[in-house]
């Protein structure tokens, strides 16, 4: 019945995405008029979907396993967290999830949206529903999440022990709503391409949703980066793997859609850059969805292969992606430019801001491709991977992050003023590290040790906005931005801080055996098995010390039997200047067992910084969407 | 109870394993020398797992991948350049075993790309700003 | 922004989906074949894996007839039923040698007894280098070795019915 209801619930909001469609786009009367009509119609379709959601999560809590997704992904046993989480831990389930949050978004749109005119609101909406409406048919067509299986059986195959962990199970939901929360972007810049109506109206209406979706994203990264540190055990936080990559390119078009947002809506620049930005920016959350599911990229990440799905997808977005993109292309040259501004400004700033991540961007995308382009060429296979994008990658930040160092205290339209006392406390500050990275740390690498220099230089420059303010009336916008800057500075700390400094040890020892890393001794007691809700393991103990106070740590090789798994869990002490990471291997004979050992010094910053940026983010819109209704002059005060 | 989890865990395991032997010795003890250790993970780290899905050989559990780990190990600390050992790998696997492309005419425009685009970019926005001086 | 540059997004965007299109269209071959093909056999010298019959060296492999080498493993489930296979082939008169791979003397023997035994020579490769060396990527593996010891081609996974006359063409142009 549930499960009925559920498939009736999604058919109806399809049908209503349909009359959505038909209504923005003339078919049901004068636009004006037909606004209202539209809203409800969205908030409908938005209600319809929430249920269908709804529903499945409610047959995955009942473990109801005459719904073939249920069985195949779910287990009665499992702890009640993860089975609602294994409602959208597989491709149906996700793709439900994906359609609910672009179907809520635009009821969001449709209730909240009051500034922009009717007839752009209109066309945006119809666009929405344009969208919505492919990815209906996909799920209602391809990929039914509602499907019986007759007979049921008697109990299900379980979920991926190594998607049972708290952590993972709300990485997806957070990662969906900051890619289809670009939906928005899309749709608006799409409303405001066919009525030429591309100003800062259309900006305002973006931003809160630009920003938003970003500190999603952010957070889902930066939480699926932390994840895979623990869990993977090998102690790495990042392998450019084409899934990882493909979350990373929606934030990198977002990060560079934020900036120029704020510029066409406080000074009216940037219009065609921030409407390709926002066409991108989607596009790439949905080439990321086609790459993971359709099995044409290898990858651990990945959802099960299904090439027929792949071209249904691939053809929805060639269908939408080339539509935007052609629309782009006409309508761009009717757009009026904004107003004029010289290099040396704000806006100048923000151009060079918007072409390194575009590069960096452009660099991810044609490196996650080229091994099948290159094969589809010549017939050979090759690997791209970490040495490829770290080297390419890393300058390119670096210089981000230099230009971080002036450019937000520049002015708007034209800086004439000098520039270096805006820089000294960031150059001090990169004189003193360079320093002193010299004389304590001298073999360390280039690239670790710039990014030393330059996060550490980062950190002052990123308070300079803040000097010379009341710091109580200081908006929280500009709160918002120093705060993400800082963000990225103790980021980049972190990550050179782990590329120099971290140290590994791999032993085989016998329970008795002493072993040392970096400056910790660690004393291996024993191991011994141990049992948990649905899995069994061998743990390990271990004691960890350095001068005084010793940390016990259990790290696990665990088992489970549904399905049939042995996963590392590894044991981790933080303290305030590093992590120290513990790793169970095998059982190496003779009673002596594989120990992996890390000394990683200052490498949780990565993640502070991660989350530093997603609260700036936070403060920003706060900032915004509190600040008041009045209209934004194009004046000195411009973007406060 | 502790035996019987032993006696489950054991129970179990055959299921997953390859074969009988223990790994090789040099697949997960680090060499002796520093210097060459570090040599040995750098390039470890950019080796191509042949087993897996995508993971290099420094972070993976496959049996085979242990053994190219103590092959790479062992050439090291006899002296070998890791040079020779990635090329004599790619003379077995192809290009694809390494992580790191290879500089040929095929990878060309991999390595121009960030340059390419960036001068692209940089030629765009000039035609954009050189106009608008106040 | 002028006409070329406002179209190129589109442009990169059909030159991606043609690549995807291409790929989702032909099934990708996910096996890493050996680059070793046409080059000679490299100088490996294998301990004998059981007791009472030869180990395998790269000399033994050029003594001017073409011979089949098998890297197999006791414990590897496919080779049990290409094990058939191999004696009929064995029957149609091509030699065949073999390497056990991460093998035990005794792992090997019970197989050899259960399953049969085609091979003249099996060498051990306990740590896998000769596996490595020749390029194989798994077990099991056939490769034919021509009788100036030059590897001549490579067959993948098990040996099934359908294989066999090709392995036989093939063996007889090494000849």
């Amino acid at each position: 019945m549930i499960a009925e209801a559920g498939l009736a619930a999604l058919w109806l909001a399809a049908a209503l995405a349909a009359l959505q469609l038909a209504l923005a786009f003339g078919l049901g009367g004068h636009q004006g008029r037909s606004i209202g009509t539209i809203r409800a119609v969205a908030l409908g379709q938005g209600l319809l979907t929430l249920f269908a959601f709804g529903a499945l999560i409610e047959l995955f809590l009942r473990s109801d396993m005459s719904v073939a997704l249920v069985a195949e992904n779910s287990h009665s046993q499992k702890p009640w967290l993860y089975k609602f989480a294994g409602a959208w831990g597989n491709h149906e389930g996700s793709m439900l999830l994906w359609v609910t949050v672009l179907a809520l978004a635009g009821a969001v749109v449709a209730l909240f949206e009051r500034r922009l005119d009717a007839k752009t609101l209109g066309a945006s909406m119809g666009a929405q529903a344009a969208l919505a409406l492919g990815f209906f048919a996909f799920l209602l067509l391809a990929s039914n999440p509602f499907e019986r299986l007759d007979p049921a059986p008697l109990d299900g195959r379980g979920l991926n022990p190594l998607l049972q962990d708290p952590g993972l199970a709300f990485h997806p939901p957070t990662l969906y709503l900051g890619y289809v929360g670009l939906s928005v972007a899309f749709s608006l810049a799409v409303g405001g391409l066919i009525r030429g109506n591309v100003g800062p109206a259309i900006a305002r209406a973006m931003r809160p949703w630009v920003l938003a979706a970003w500190i999603l994203l952010t957070l889902g990264i930066t939480a699926g980066s932390y994840w895979a540190y623990y869990e993977l055990g090998w102690g790495g936080w990042w392998f450019w793997d084409p899934v990882e990559n493909a979350s990373l390119m929606p934030w990198l078009a977002a990060t560079a859609l934020l900036h120029s947002v704020n510029v066409l809506a406080a000074r009216g620049g940037l219009r065609a850059w921030t409407m390709m930005l926002a066409l991108i920016a989607f596009s790439m959350s949905m080439i990321g969805t086609f790459l993971v599911r359709s099995g044409i990229l290898t990858s651990v990440h990945a959802f099960a292969v299904d090439p027929l799905r792949g071209t249904f997808i691939l053809a929805l977005l060639a269908l939408y992606i080339g539509a935007a993109l052609a629309l782009f292309g006409l309508r761009i040259a009717h757009v009026k430019e904004g107003a004029p501004f010289e290099i040396v400004s704000r806006e100048g700033g923000l151009v060079a801001n918007n072409l390194l991540l575009s590069v960096i961007l452009g660099t991810v995308f044609v490196g996650t491709l080229y091994p099948l382009i290159a094969e589809a060429v010549s017939g050979e296979k090759l690997s791209v991977g970490p040495p490829y994008f770290d080297s390419v990658a890393s300058p390119l930040a670096l210089a981000l992050a230099g230009l971080m160092l002036i450019v937000p205290q520049l002015k708007w339209r034209r800086d004439a003023k000098p520039i270096l006392p805006r820089l000294a406390p960031g150059l001090l500050a990169a004189l003193a590290i360079l320093l002193a990275s010299i004389l304590l740390a001298p073999s360390i690498g280039l690239l670790p040790r710039l990014g030393l220099v330059i996060g550490g230089a980062l950190v002052p420059a990123s308070l300079m906005p803040l000097v010379g303010r009341s710091l109580r009336r200081a908006p929280l916008t500009i709160w918002g931005m120093v705060l993400a800057h800082l963000g990225v500075a103790v980021a980049i700390l972190g990550t050179a801080s782990d590329s120099a400094f971290t140290q590994e040890r791999l032993a085989v020892a016998r329970p008795g055996d002493r072993v040392e890393v970096g400056p910790w001794l660690i004393e291996f007691r024993d191991v011994l098995p141990i049992a948990g809700p649905n899995w069994t393991a061998l743990e390990a103990e271990l004691r960890a010390s350095r001068g005084s106070g010793v940390a016990v740590m259990r790290p696990q090789s665990r088992f489970f039997s549904e399905p049939p798994t042995i996963t590392n869990e590894a044991a981790i002490h933080t303290g305030w200047n590093g992590q120290l990471y513990a790793v169970l291997g095998e059982e190496a004979g003779e009673g002596r067992w594989q120990l992996r050992l890390w000394w990683k010094p200052f490498v949780t910053l990565i993640w502070l910084g991660g989350l530093l940026i997603a609260l700036g983010g936070t403060l920003a819109l706060i900032g915004r969407l509190f600040r008041g209704r009045f209209s934004i002059s194009f004046g000195k005060r411009g973007y406060a | 109870m502790k035996g019987l989890l032993t006696l489950l865990f054991f129970m179990a395991a055959p299921a997953l394993a390859d074969s009988n032997l223990p790994p090789s010795r040099w697949a997960n003890e680090q060499l002796p020398d520093p210097r060459q250790e570090a040599e040995a993970t750098a390039l470890m780290q950019e080796l191509r797992c042949l087993v897996c899905q995508g993971q290099s050989i420094a972070d993976s559990n496959a049996e085979l991948a242990g053994d190219m780990r103590a092959m790479v190990r062992q050439r090291i600390a006899a002296g070998e350049r890791p040079e020779q050992v990635r090329s004599w790998l790619i003379g077995r696997y192809g290009n694809w075993v390494s992580y790191r492309p290879p500089v040929e005419p095929v990878t060309w425009p991999l390595w121009a790309a960030p340059l390419v685009l960036l001068l692209a970019g940089g030629w765009l926005l000039r035609k954009r700003l050189v106009g608008r001086r106040l | 922004m002028n006409r070329a540059l406002r179209f190129l997004p589109l442009l990169v965007l059909i030159v991606f989906v043609g690549a995807v299109a291409w790929r989702l269209s032909s099934t990708a071959d996910e096996k890493i074949a050996s680059k070793m093909i046409g080059q000679p056999v490299p100088a490996i010298a294998l301990a004998p894996a059981v007791p009472g019959k030869p180990g395998l060296s790269s000399t033994d492999l050029a003594k001017g007839q073409p011979r089949l080498v098998n890297v197999f493993a006791s414990w590897c489930v496919p080779c049990v039923a290409e094990a058939p296979l191999l004696s009929e082939l064995r029957l149609r008169g091509m030699p065949i040698d073999a390497i056990a791979v991460r093998d035990r003397a005794e792992d090997v023997a019970a197989f050899l007894d259960r399953h049969g035994d085609p091979f003249e020579r099996i060498g051990a490769d306990p740590q896998s280098q000769a596996q490595l060396a020749l390029g194989s990527s798994g077990v099991p593996e056939t490769f034919i070795v021509d009788g100036r010891g030059i590897i001549r081609y490579q067959h993948m996974g098990p040996i099934e019915p359908g294989d066999v006359p090709s392995l036989v063409a093939q063996w007889d142009a090494a000849k």
